[in-house]
């Protein structure tokens, strides 16, 4: 009998044919119109989206969208081709030189999304002989761009910069001559919390480590010119590569990486992710560069966390169990059980309120978690509905007692 | 300071006893997962203990061979005798 390549899945099918049906799925909801960086009509009602990574609200933006607009009319959808293929244009190296000027850098490479440009980089950079050294809670593409590559792996606890030093200290007694790469993120997407760079780039040079840090949720949101937790924590100097991505503060789709390092632009030649791809349509790049040019220009920061300091403050003060503490664009509230996150999530969008559900494996500790991600572009009048209908599900699901009964509980 | 095998899978033991919900008995066959019904998560965090308890880098990229407290055993053996 021949084996049926789909039978391991059975597990997640069985778990995933006992989601509620229809709206109430997290998993086949979709958008029937989007209004704007915040809003859009699901299950054919107006629905504020909470949970899009669109931290600078650049989807709409009106310079962008002319840029790409006037890019596709003048080189048309798509480049069908690689970027060592056909598939660089004159607006490919603008981007790059654009790139280098927001970090003030020798050196950039594009990419076709963020996910590509951690496989190619960590995979590429370090290879049989060199040791990959990352945090227990790294993002899916950087455990899989370890996976890609031929180096050790090994991990340290989540921002626990004694037990990276732990790590780095035996892989040095063991093998004095080894590269190393220490992989960070400047912000941990699920809980926003920020890495400690000073102290774990300081460990890294220490033991003479390169250092790369992913600032896909950092960038935009943190930093005097918005570069990042590199540049909040003063450290950018200490960092061999940064890399980031397109997707959520600049609005659009792609990734990069910059770095000082002389050689750094042989990963033209040798990364597969980069070579073996086609690149970025002309429009899309059109619209990165000008949002990277906003970005450096316009401080939408303050207005940001300000949105996600109200959001976290009320969920708190209503009784949630918050994951994040406000300091990010992040506010999570922790359900401990997985039906009820499932079922919360499903009464949000009923109410018209899109969040994000995040479960184990994806979340740090097996949290379950209600996300949301939020935008300078909300206002605080969408805050407040958010904290409403929050605060509603919660009493109905019964997380949330009210206040009479906390009182009397605590008494 | 070579260690001998016995003693490893003791000190491994000891190391598992809070992973060990269900209160079985751990033998050299005992699998992580369906066994001590452990996750691949939980199986990292393990793996990251015993690293600090013997002092040595196990590297993650051997976790697919390790799936019983034996084959752990054999390899924190081979680690510590290179
Ligand atoms: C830390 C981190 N790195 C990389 C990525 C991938 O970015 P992209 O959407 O450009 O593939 C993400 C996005 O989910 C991320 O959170």
């Amino acid at each position: 009998m021949t084996l049926d390549l789909f039978e391991k899945f059975d597990p997640i099918l069985n778990d995933y044919n006992s989601l509620p049906e229809g709206a109430e799925n997290p998993f086949t909801v979709s958008m029937e119109k989007v209004l704007s960086p915040t809003t859009a009509i699901i299950n054919g009602r107006e629905t504020i989206l909470a949970g899009t990574n669109n931290y600078m609200g650049m989807t709409f933006n009106a310079e962008c969208m002319a840029a790409a607009q006037k890019a596709l009319t003048d080189f048309g959808t798509g480049t069908t081709g690689s970027r060592v293929l056909n598939g660089t244009y004159n607006s490919h190296k603008q981007l790059e030189e654009t790139l280098k000027e927001f970090y003030d850098c020798q050196h950039a490479i594009v990419f076709s999304t963020g996910y590509q440009a951690n496989l190619g980089v960590i995979s590429t950079l370090a290879g049989p002989k060199d040791y990959v050294v990352i945090d227990t809670d790294s993002h899916a593409s950087i455990y899989d761009g370890c996976a890609m590559g031929n180096a050790t792996v090994v991990r340290f606890k989540h921002n626990d910069p004694d037990n990276l030093d732990k790590r780095l200290n035996r892989i040095r007694r063991d093998d004095p001559e080894a590269g190393i790469l220490v992989v960070l993120e400047g912000v941990y997407s699920m809980l926003g919390d920020q890495a400690p760079l000073k102290e774990l780039t300081r460990i890294s040079k220490n033991h003479n480590a390169y250092v790369l840090v992913d600032e896909a949720h950092s960038i935009g949101v943190f930093g005097e010119t918005g570069r990042g937790v590199a540049q909040e924590q003063d450290v950018e100097d200490q960092i061999d590569f940064i890399i980031g991505t397109f997707s959520k503060s600049v609005g659009t789709i792609g990734g990069y990486c910059v770095s000082n390092h002389p050689k750094f632009e042989a990963l033209r030649l040798v990364c597969r992710p980069y070579i073996f791809t086609a690149s970025l349509p002309p429009s899309v790049v059109a619209s990165a560069t000008k949002a990277l040019e906003l970005i450096a220009s316009t401080n939408l920061r303050s207005k940001l966390l300000d949105n996600s300091m109200r959001l976290n403050k009320g969920l708190c003060d209503v009784g949630f169990n918050m994951g994040t503490t406000g300091e990010s664009p992040i506010a999570a509230i922790v359900i401990d059980d997985q039906n009820t996150a499932i079922a919360f999530w499903g009464e949000m969008i009923k109410e018209g309120v899109y969040v994000n559900l995040a479960l184990p494996p994806a979340t740090p500790n097996r949290m379950n978690l209600m996300r949301c991600s939020l935008s300078a572009a909300h206002s605080f009048a969408q805050i407040d509905f958010m904290l409403e209908k929050f605060t509603l599900v919660g009493k109905r699901l019964g997380i949330l007692q009210d206040k009479v009964a906390r009182i009397q509980n605590l008494a | 300071m070579t260690q001998n095998v016995d003693e490893i899978f003791e000190r491994i033991c000891t190391l598992l006893k809070p992973f060990n919900k269900k209160d079985i008995a751990i033998g050299k066959d005992t699998a992580f997962s369906i066994d001590l019904e452990l996750d691949s998560l939980t199986v990292m965090d393990m793996l990251s203990e015993i690293e600090d308890e013997f002092d040595i880098t196990i590297p993650l990229n051997m976790l697919p061979d390790l799936e019983t407290v034996g084959q752990f055993t054999d390899a924190v053996h081979k680690l510590l005798s290179e």
